[in-house]
């Protein structure tokens, strides 16, 4: 579902990326774990069609973003550490934004679904800016599989939710995965990481630099592993 | 039909928006009264010299406060990462700017509608005629256009509300020039033939800088 060959990207004379050759299958669950700085999120950036790489290849579904953005697009749900939400709007009328430019056709059923998923059916007419981080978040995951995207980026998720609202998010994103979508989660939180994926990656200074099934590994010995290959102690 | 309601969706969000905020079109009429006030104070507008500055006072009031406009169109989307959130959208990046300028040409006209009339009076100028309003529209459409694409440029930059001014005004030039000379023969009672060939200038320029900005305002907004 997602393959990448040689993937390179420069932000002036620093290596971001430095070759990075990742595949993930359909319906896989995978964890992408590396510091701050590492390129987790120019990864993502550049997966989800936000950011050109220098050089190299990417292909979602077969499909390679810089010919065909549109339809790469169509089959991306993207979640951001920022909120990518309009402040000034509800959060209905967030999501029926973005429906429209999603072209959806059973929009207003599938936002009051998605509100009364993400437990936000009684806030749906308050402004974005009066809903705390947490309810943020869970309205931008909202947005994200708003269109029932095939594959599915997550850019530190966690980040600012209290551990209710994790706890939904991680049960959230289980159903996803159950339901066939390709999830792929960027962390610096190894606590979060190990948890919901099949397999675990980790990314330092711009290369893969480990690649394993999560069932083949302890927290304890991931925790090890990641030290060494990062370089920093794992939050 | 799909390009056109996605663009009429992000049209209609920055109509939406700046009708709750109302912080974008309130600036720059505050600061084109304010420009046209300290113009009243500053110039002799007595006779034909008020009708002979006023073409030019008019378009350089337009062009400061359009800049104050474009600066913050672009900056409301960065907030939030919106801007993020619009280039994931399956749609051409075009789709993006022609709904972003249509917003910004938009608020321009409201400013411009309040001016006119002021300008007028102030400046005994007969502004109010078919002719001069077609300029103003041909004007409004190149100055947003080139001023919707420089802000996305500006908006990734440090300085991001010196940068935009510093990189419109230079490439506005030639349409104000035109602009101002339309605008002056159409005061002085020119037809619209005597004025035909500003009146080229202005159509070419809006149609170079709309052509330029559909293929490049992808490259402008990504990474």
């Amino acid at each position: 579902m997602i393959e990448t060959h040689g993937l390179t990207r420069y932000f002036g004379p620093r290596v971001a990326l430095a070759g990075i050759e990742l595949s993930v299958s359909a319906g896989e669950f995978v964890t992408l774990l590396g510091p701050n700085g590492a390129g987790k999120t120019t990864l993502l950036r550049i997966l989800a069609t936000l950011t050109r790489p220098t050089s190299g290849s990417v292909r979602i579904a077969g499909l390679d973003p810089a010919r065909a953005g549109e339809q790469v697009r169509r089959k991306i749900g993207f979640l951001s550490h920022r909120t990518l939400l309009y402040d000034d709007l509800t959060a209905r009328q967030n999501l029926q934004f973005a429906a429209r430019m999603y072209d959806l056709a059973d929009s207003d059923a599938r936002i009051d679904q998605l509100l009364e998923q993400v437990g936000l059916t009684a806030r749906r007419n308050d402004l974005v800016r009066t809903l705390s981080r947490g309810m943020q978040q869970r309205l931008s995951l909202a947005r994200a599989i708003l269109h029932r995207p095939e594959v599915l980026l997550l850019d530190e998720p966690y980040t600012g939710l209290d551990p209710r609202a994790a706890q939904m998010l991680s049960g959230l994103l289980a159903q996803l995965a159950g339901e066939g979508c390709t999830i792929l989660l960027a962390t610096h939180d190894l606590a979060h990481g190990l948890e919901p994926g099949q397999r675990v990656l980790i990314l330092a200074h711009g290369r893969l630099v480990y690649d394993e099934r999560t069932d083949a590994v302890t927290p304890a010995t991931l925790a090890a592993v990641y030290r060494v290959l990062t370089e920093e102690r794992p939050l | 039909m799909s390009f056109l309601r996605k663009v009429w969706a992000i049209f209609a969000r920055d109509i939406a928006a700046e009708l709750h905020t109302r912080e974008m079109v309130s600036a720059m009429l505050v600061f084109s009264v304010l420009a046209l006030l300290t113009f009243s104070f500053a110039l002799d507008l007595r006779g034909e010299m008020a009708r002979a500055a006023a073409p030019g006072v008019l378009w350089v009031t337009v062009a400061f406060a359009g800049t104050l406009g474009l600066s913050r169109s672009l900056a409301r989307e960065q907030q939030s990462g919106c801007i993020d959130g619009l280039l994931l959208a399956p749609v051409d990046r075009s789709a993006i700017f022609f709904g972003k300028a249509l917003g910004n040409l938009a608020f321009m006209t409201v400013v411009e509608l309040v001016l006119l009339p002021l300008f007028a009076v102030l400046f005994s100028a007969p502004l109010l005629r078919p002719g001069v309003l077609l300029v103003m529209a041909l004007g409004t459409l190149g100055y947003g256009a080139v001023g919707t694409l420089l802000a996305a440029i500006a908006v990734n930059t440090r300085a991001r509300e010196v940068m935009l001014p510093i990189l419109l005004l230079p490439l506005v030039v030639p349409l104000l020039i035109a602009a101002v000379q339309a605008t002056a023969g159409l005061v002085e009672a020119a037809t619209l033939a005597e004025v035909g060939g500003w009146l080229r200038l202005l159509v070419v320029y809006d149609l170079v800088i709309i052509a330029v900005s559909v293929l490049t305002f992808g490259y402008v907004v990504e990474d």
